[in-house]
């Protein structure tokens, strides 16, 4: 072998042993797990086909989940977008208090994820939180927000929308500074419109960062579960049960890893599909390398 | 700098034929900003984007509120109320955060520092090292950027149960330190450096070791700042993971010792919880503040958390 050839492989060995063992043998000793019953007592682990994941079929929690989880994404990711984009415009141009709005809009990114759910936990306390609060100004009555099936998930969807469009807004900020002058000097000769320069100029230009934050939103919408296993763990009635939640709940709460192996085998087709789509259809236009 | 290449570059190709058409007036009589909006337009604009500012950050402000005051005043709001520092020292007492500090303290400086020695030859080798097979364990790296460790808890809580490091500060950093981010946004930038240094430093005589230390690491810096504020800001963070695998007080990170802490035997009062909160998010949120932009960029430069 060629001396570069052992050098490289020396290199990289050590980071990329490390990786494999905690990212490549784990989901391969998942898959091979959702085909074995959970060990339980003195009945060892045995093959059981593909019943794992007839069980999970039949599994009505699993399929809330699956349908939460996409209610969830397809909430937050246009939500937290738009916003975002709203933002970056808003503190692109010169405006009084530009830094501190700009801080404002960003300071939500920085707390843990744990800090949030605890200070919107109050806030969405019946009676005594900040919502019914405001709302008894307005003659609203009592609510219970996290035990209320139907509002539930919305306010989890808040709680996501509020610590991410922040973050998003950067990116957004970062490609509107590159918009060409020379665009906006041709724009104003002919008289265009503010709208339509948005439209036709700016919209465009900001489409390749939409698609990369689009990514991040995504994987975020499947991978961020902190703020329900603080704040409602899945709760009421399994209203809010997302797919990651539910795999943490059957892995270490009911300790059922079967189950949970097969649950993980599900989140990885769907992320796997999401990065084919990624790799496929916009890595064509996102620049990678 | 080209580690930001997660944000799309060819933009200025994109607006072709937007502004081509020649420009109707050829005297160069002075020309209305284009942004300019009516003065009306304007202060609306400038209205709403303040009231979204204010709903952005009340919450926050609200919970410095209620953490300042005592807990008659959690929901009443008055100029005259008088400030405390209780709440902060009753969450202290309560719970042992100061080893709560330390454990993520422990964990942080473990995870960037074995990320640091990791990563950065490996980029090296992706960068500048040609081998067989290069591109195909490249793209088995970066599979790792889709399907991150949180998702493997089933499996990786198995992996550490039989070495039985179950419960230690090393096996929550465990599955971070091969990172596939850290690899690509390093590599990302050598690839940037010229190769000119390199062979110059190979004619003076430098190891491969010497030249990844003397000339790459060095013209790095940057991306090593933006990468380290990345990785301690997720860790200081992270929860979910340490959560599963730790089980006791000495291994416990601050995010999963607040969550125990909430949820156990504190009832509701929110003013001892939110100063708890306040207190654990405290250390990342002043270096935010004392240094946004330097924070504002790495998260750019670097793309992705």
């Amino acid at each position: 072998m060629k001396r570069e050839t052992v050098q490289a492989w020396l290199l990289i060995l050590p980071a990329l042993a490390l990786l494999v063992a905690f990212t490549h043998w784990p989901a391969a000793t998942t898959l091979i797990d959702s085909f074995f019953s959970t060990a339980r007592g003195n009945r060892p682990s045995h093959f059981v086909g593909t019943d794992n994941y007839a069980d999970l079929w039949g599994d009505p929690v699993f399929w809330q989940a699956l349908h939460n989880n996409i209610v969830y994404a397809l909430c937050t990711i246009p939500a937290s977008v738009l916003l975002a984009l709203l933002m970056a415009l808003a503190v692109n141009e010169a405006l009084p208090g530009r830094p501190l709005l700009r801080m404002a809009y960003f300071t939500p990114t920085m707390l843990p994820m744990i800090a949030v759910a605890n200070i919107w936990m109050f806030f969405y306390t019946p009676d005594y939180g900040l919502f019914d609060h405001v709302l008894s100004l307005f003659g609203g009555g009592r609510h219970n927000w996290l035990g209320d099936r139907n509002t539930a998930l919305p306010a989890m969807i808040a709680v996501e929308v509020w610590k991410d469009a922040g973050f998003f807004m950067i990116f957004y900020l970062a490609a509107l500074q590159t918009v060409p002058s020379d665009l906006k000097e041709a724009a104003a000769l002919e008289g265009s419109s503010r709208w339509n320069f948005f439209r036709r100029v700016t919209l465009p230009l900001l489409m390749p960062t939409t698609l990369f934050v689009l990514v991040n939103a995504v994987i975020n919408a499947f991978r961020v579960v902190d703020h329900i296993v603080v704040m409602t763990r899945g709760g009421p009635d399994n209203a809010t049960t997302l797919l990651l939640y539910y795999i943490y709940e059957t892995g270490f709460r009911f300790w059922d890893t079967a189950m949970a192996a097969t649950l993980t085998v599900v989140l990885l087709a769907i992320l796997a599909a999401l990065a084919a789509f990624q790799f496929g259809v916009l890595g064509r236009r996102v620049h990678y390398r | 700098m080209s580690a930001a290449t997660f944000v799309p570059p060819p933009l200025a190709e994109r607006g072709k034929g937007e502004g081509s058409r020649a420009p109707s007036g050829t005297g160069r009589e002075p020309i209305p900003p284009w942004r300019a909006a009516r003065p009306a337009t304007r202060t609306l604009e400038i209205i709403g984007a303040w009231m979204l500012g204010l709903l952005w950050v009340a919450p926050l402000l609200y919970a410095v509120w209620t953490a300042f005051h005592p807990a008659s005043y959690a929901t009443r709001f008055d100029a005259l109320a008088p400030l405390t520092l209780h709440n902060f020292v009753l969450a202290w007492q309560a719970a042992p955060f100061a080893r709560y500090f330390l454990n993520t303290t422990i964990l942080v400086t473990i995870v960037l520092i074995a990320q640091f020695v990791l990563c950065t030859p490996a980029a090296f080798a992706f960068a500048r090292l040609s081998f067989p097979g290069r591109d195909t364990v490249f793209a088995v790296v970066l599979l790792q950027l889709m399907i991150m460790p949180e998702v493997l808890l089933v499996g990786n809580y198995r992996t550490l149960a039989e070495i039985g490091l179950v419960d230690t500060i090393i096996a929550i950093a465990l599955p971070y330190l091969g990172s596939a981010f850290g690899i690509f946004l390093l590599r990302q930038t050598f690839r940037t450096i010229p190769q000119e240094l390199d062979d110059a430093a190979r004619l003076e005589g430098c190891s491969l070791l010497a030249r990844i230390w003397r000339v790459y690491v060095p013209l790095a810096k940057p991306t090593y700042i933006a990468y380290g504020l990345v990785s301690v800001s997720y860790h200081w963070n992270n929860f979910l993971w340490p959560l599963v695998i730790t089980n006791s007080v000495t291994t416990r990170p601050l995010t999963v010792g607040l969550s125990v802490f909430a949820t156990t035997d504190q009832g509701i009062d929110w003013s001892i919880i939110t100063a708890a909160t306040l207190m654990t998010s405290a250390p990342l949120l002043v270096a935010f503040l004392l240094f946004q932009r330097q924070f504002v960029q790495s998260f750019m430069r670097a793309g992705i958390r």
